[in-house]
């Protein structure tokens, strides 16, 4: 896949919620597009609308109206075999709350996407570690997550949205939960594994230590998308920003 | 400029078909309900308790319905006034026909009885729906989580009644011998050895392996309702940050 080509488009999304005998509308017609490799981050206030328009990109949630594409393909045709072999193939999903599967070690937790696949037990095994040690914990792959630091857990979730090598991967958050320097860690993981392996990075977030690393921003504010900015807009408005910080 | 998935590369499986290409070995579910099982075990248990106690009511019942039948097919008068003074409604003398043949005639579980069992099973039933929503409620990240890596409904589904399959047969087996020890002494105690010596083996071996059924059974029923909202549980459930 080379590099330009839209990965994922998505055209004219909004997304209606009921809340009680509201409706709230949460996308109020989203257009954009993301190009393979690209590293891009969605920013935006809690209550944008930035995590709805993320688990539209992932096909975890159907737009009120409006197509979201994966590679020129209609989301919305897909059915469940469909779905969840895209999910299990080709998208990598990070969470802010890492979800690991809590009965499992850190390896099983790996390998599990690469058992849903059809690999064998030991191909899944001898990729799992090394996934385990590409993000460097392959000496605790036997531990249970609550035997796990916060980023320790980021880390293994990052190695299993590796598993079966996804063209896209989802963080939503991924820093959320993370002190300071471990996300930073994080950050530059997930940077050095769009850079080395070509993946299409999307994360929603609002660390602003992510600026730095993306491609480009997509600004979300009142489920309208505000602006979008690529790298070299960026530095400026990242300088402006820690200048208010200041 | 959208195209179908015939199309797209991103699409291609290979040539298989795409409903073969998302799997979940049936040796690999069973170890994750182990496991499952294992991590939750007290609460397993508790769950299997209801369920042992039940089916210990059943088996106590059907066994002791064989110990007395054992006592009267003995045709000892003796212990034909034992039985009726027991409580079990008999006429004094075996019935004849005309000539003087003696009829056929068998020790029920008495009405009462039955229903007694039928309402405790029904009990463990509704006890057994509630702690697997229970359980379902409790796993629905890890569910979520399972469905955003790539799992079908059916493996969750196939998850859940494994777990509850193995519960039960677990659960029924103990229950169901429980009861028929239980009622096999408590024969010992009220008609002495002759409770022993006129046992129907084989009866008690048929209401050993009918409360079994019953209750292995009844908890795969229990479980349906709740593995099918596991099942259809969407994945962005997933991501919702839990406070």
């Amino acid at each position: 896949m080379d590099t330009g080509h839209n990965i994922v488009r998505v055209s004219e999304v909004t997304r209606t919620f009921r809340l009680g005998a509201q409706m709230v509308q949460a996308l109020k017609g989203v257009d954009l597009s993301i190009q393979s490799g690209e590293y891009l981050s969605i920013m935006g206030p809690s209550g944008s609308g930035k995590s709805t328009l993320f688990n539209m990109i992932g096909g975890l949630d159907k737009p009120s109206s409006g197509k979201v594409y994966i590679d020129e393909v209609d989301i919305a045709q897909l059915d469940a075999y469909e779905l969840a072999w895209l999910r299990n193939r080709k998208i990598g999903y990070i969470f802010q709350t890492f979800n690991l599967i809590q009965v499992m070690t850190a390896l099983e937790n790996v390998t599990l996407p690469m058992i849903f696949a059809g690999m064998s037990n030991d191909e899944s095994v001898e990729k799992g570690l090394e996934l385990l040690g590409l993000v460097g914990l392959r000496e605790r792959h036997a531990h249970k997550p609550n035997e796990l630091s916060g980023g320790q857990q980021q880390r293994v979730a990052i190695a299993r949205s590796l598993a079966n090598t996804p063209a896209i991967i989802l963080a939503d958050e991924p820093t959320g939960n993370l002190d300071l320097t471990t996300g930073e860690e994080i950050i530059a993981l997930l940077k050095h594994l769009s850079s080395e392996r070509g993946v299409t990075v999307i994360s929603a977030t609002h660390d602003h230590k992510m600026l730095a690393v993306s491609d480009r921003v997509v600004w979300i504010r009142d489920g309208r998308i505000d602006k979008i900015e690529s790298r070299d807009q960026l530095n400026i408005s990242v300088g402006t920003i820690s200048s208010k910080d200041a | 400029m959208a195209r179908g998935k015939a199309d797209s590369a991103f699409f291609d499986t290979g040539g298989k078909k795409i409903s073969r290409q998302v799997v979940l070995p049936f040796r690999k579910s069973l170890e994750i309900s182990i496991k499952s099982i294992r991590v939750r075990f007290f609460r397993s248990m508790i769950t299997v308790i209801g369920l042992i106690l039940a089916v210990a009511f059943l088996g106590f019942v059907l066994a002791g319905a064989e110990v007395a039948s054992g006592l009267l097919h003995s045709g000892d008068p003796e212990l034909r006034s034992v039985l009726i003074k027991s409580g079990y409604d008999l006429p004094a003398e075996p019935p004849q026909d005309g000539d003087g043949r003696v009829l056929p005639e068998s020790v029920g579980t008495g009405a009462k009885e039955r229903w007694i069992v039928i309402l405790s099973l029904l009990v463990c039933t509704v006890g057994i729906v509630n702690a697997q929503l229970m359980a379902v409620t409790e796993r629905f990240r890890e569910i979520g989580t399972m469905k955003c890596l790539g799992a079908l409904d059916s493996f969750v589904l196939r998850l859940f009644l494994l777990e509850a399959g193995m519960q039960g047969l677990a659960g029924a087996i103990i229950g169901a011998v429980f009861g028929a020890v239980a009622a096999l002494l408590a024969g010992l105690f009220r008609f002495g050895a002759a409770a022993l010596v006129w046992l129907p083996t084989g009866g008690v071996a048929l209401a050993v392996g009918v409360a079994v059924v019953v209750g292995f059974v009844l908890s795969l029923v229990g479980v349906v309702y709740p593995a099918v909202v596991a099942a259809r549980m969407r994945p962005v459930e997933a991501m919702r940050v839990q406070e």
